[in-house]
């Protein structure tokens, strides 16, 4: 009984430590945020001190108003532009993807193997190796200052889509689909009515990675969109960061940052089982 | 009958290749062709604006006579050095002291999740703001700790290195974390059940069974990690576009300066080969070294 109580005295000490550590780093996580919002709200003048107090309060809505006033009102036409090239992007590559996903996994045609063995041998080139050539085809087709060089590739091919996807339908029983066939059910209505749905979780969690990644696509905004108007969310807060660095441009950028952060932060919420999920798988190859 | 069977698969043949047309066209298009065209490039000289010439080595003789092209790839292998156990050391052992029952774990959850999940571009900025050398909070808190000259993180060159790893680990730490809480909750629980009963102690149960059972994630984690670090941009050219004196510059940056403001094609293909080829050889190496390594 006394030795019990001991190691039971052991244990909620260990789990104390345990707990502080981890909570160190939770805090480390979160402080940049914590900072950054608290910037965006903070009064001007305070910003630029050469002391720094973690938790003044002295707020104001200048900087997120500063924001929403820049270039006219630019932030609105960045988010819109940022969701058009995200959700048309993401749509698109789904719908491909697991066309040919499935396909690939339940479809007895000639050649799929080999063609899916050069899809996944291409997997690991880095995407600078093809950026260049890429640049070159859409400036020669007039593509650049438009939408179509970062919508039109990521639909058209994503092969670690496909991998992924071929790998839930794979381990679809075959015989659901040769019911259906009694049924006169053709290819089409098979993928629409039976593989569709029973792929919905690994459909949504290629679509967060699909929308994040464009939502943070900076490098690809860089090359192609210069004209102003065709501004997304990144370009805009870089753009931000050529003005003077003074408290008021800080706490600016700040704000603008925040914003660009809600649209993620919100799907993320209401996704996190799912892109947990999708993260979690890729470790068991 | 057996002309039933040949319909039935003509027509499987058909669907199938309607099936994956568009990414087969897309392979096509936007990868085969591209990465035969890029290799072609790495011959030729090409300013986007005339056709291109046809140089021979030119421009492998032009990069590898290139100081900066080997500073960034010397940086490139002092991020490794950073970055790649830094990440998988914070990651794992969260992974690992995580995993038991603990207060407020959806919180500590959330908040690792946090930085990967945000705009890089718009988190890097924050971090520039947090390294600023006066009304910095880093360089005031640490002046509250009696540090008295606290170096001036993003413009010198000895310190922004280190710096830009740490933000690049920060954004990290929380995807591999993932991805060894989930190998974790696939050893068996027997074989810790086994060791208490010997009397082992923590160390022991961490280094003989949650390592061990763990190498192969860990061997994926690395060469992942490997593979981000090669890619390094966006956080890079943000907080310091790679200076101060191309002291943070990485291989990426080199291909993109370059293709898009010199718009020297070739040379940025050769360095967009060399990165693929880094890539390659570390994914070669780890796999050999793997089947020798790793218990399955």
């Amino acid at each position: 009984m006394r030795k019990l109580k001991r190691v039971n005295k052991r244990v909620l000490i260990q789990t104390v430590i345990i707990t502080v550590i981890v909570l160190i780093a939770a805090l480390l996580c979160i402080f940049p945020f914590y900072w950054m919002i608290l910037t965006a709200v903070k009064n001007h003048d305070l910003i630029n001190q050469g002391t720094v107090d973690l938790v003044t309060f002295d707020l104001t809505w200048e900087s997120f108003k500063a924001v929403f006033g820049y270039n006219g009102g630019l932030i609105w036409r960045a988010y819109l532009n940022s969701f058009i090239i995200a959700i048309v992007q993401t749509l698109g590559t789904l719908f491909t993807s697991s066309l040919a996903a499935f396909a690939f996994a339940k479809i007895k045609f000639k050649g799929s193997k080999p063609i899916y063995g050069l899809f996944i041998a291409t997997l690991m080139i880095p995407g600078q190796v093809t950026m260049l050539p890429l640049f070159m085809m859409f400036a020669k087709i007039g593509w650049t200052n438009s939408f179509l060089p970062l919508i039109v590739p990521s639909v058209m091919i994503n092969t670690y889509g496909v991998f992924m996807l071929r790998s839930f339908i794979v381990s679809i029983p075959s015989g659901l689909l040769e019911a259906s066939e009694v049924d006169g059910c053709g290819w089409f209505r098979k993928y629409f009515k039976i593989i569709l749905p029973l792929i919905k979780p690994a459909l949504i969690t290629l679509g967060l990675f699909s929308f994040i990644g464009s939502w943070n696509n900076y490098m690809g905004h860089l090359i192609y969109l210069s004209d102003p108007k065709l501004t997304t969310i990144p370009l805009f807060i870089a753009g931000m960061k050529e003005t003077h660095m003074t408290g008021a441009a800080w706490g600016r950028i700040m704000a603008a940052s925040t914003l660009s952060i809600v649209p993620i932060a919100i799907i993320y919420l209401f996704c996190q089982k799912y892109f947990v999920q999708g993260i979690a798988t890729t470790g068991m190859k | 009958m057996r002309k039933r069977l040949t319909k039935k698969q003509k027509k499987e043949n058909i669907i199938g290749y309607a099936f994956i047309a568009p990414q087969l066209i897309g392979f096509v298009l936007f990868v085969a062709f591209p990465l035969v065209f890029s290799l072609y490039l790495c011959f030729a000289q090409w300013n986007m604006i005339d056709m291109p010439e046809f140089v021979g080595f030119m421009n492998f003789k032009a990069i590898f006579q290139d100081r900066i092209f080997w500073k960034s790839i010397g940086n490139t292998f002092i991020y490794i050095a950073i970055v790649v156990p830094l990440t998988l050391f914070s990651s794992l052992s969260l992974a690992i002291l995580t995993n038991r029952k603990l207060p407020m774990m959806k919180f500590f959850r959330a908040a690792f999740f946090l930085p990967m999940v945000t705009s890089t571009v718009a988190i890097a900025m924050v971090w520039a703001f947090i390294y600023q050398a006066d009304g910095g909070v880093l360089n005031s808190v640490l002046a509250v700790f009696g540090i008295k000259n606290p170096p001036n993180w993003l413009q010198d060159s000895q310190f922004a290195r280190l710096a830009v790893s740490v933000v690049s680990i920060w954004l990290k730490v929380g995807y591999y974390y993932i991805i060894f809480d989930a190998g974790l909750k696939n050893i068996p629980k027997e074989l810790y059940e086994a060791a208490d009963i010997d009397g082992a102690s923590v160390w022991r149960k961490i280094w003989k069974i949650t390592v061990p059972m763990l190498s192969s994630v860990m061997f994926f984690v690395t060469v992942m990690l490997f593979i981000d670090v090669f890619n390094m941009f966006n956080e890079v050219f943000i907080m310091t576009s790679g200076g101060p004196d191309y002291s943070t510059y990485t291989l990426s940056m080199y291909i993109y300066f370059y293709a898009f403001e010199q718009f020297d094609m070739g040379r940025a293909a050769v360095a967009s080969w060399v990165l693929f080829a880094l890539v390659g050889i570390v994914t070669v190496i780890q796999f050999k070294i793997k089947k020798r390594l790793v218990y399955e």
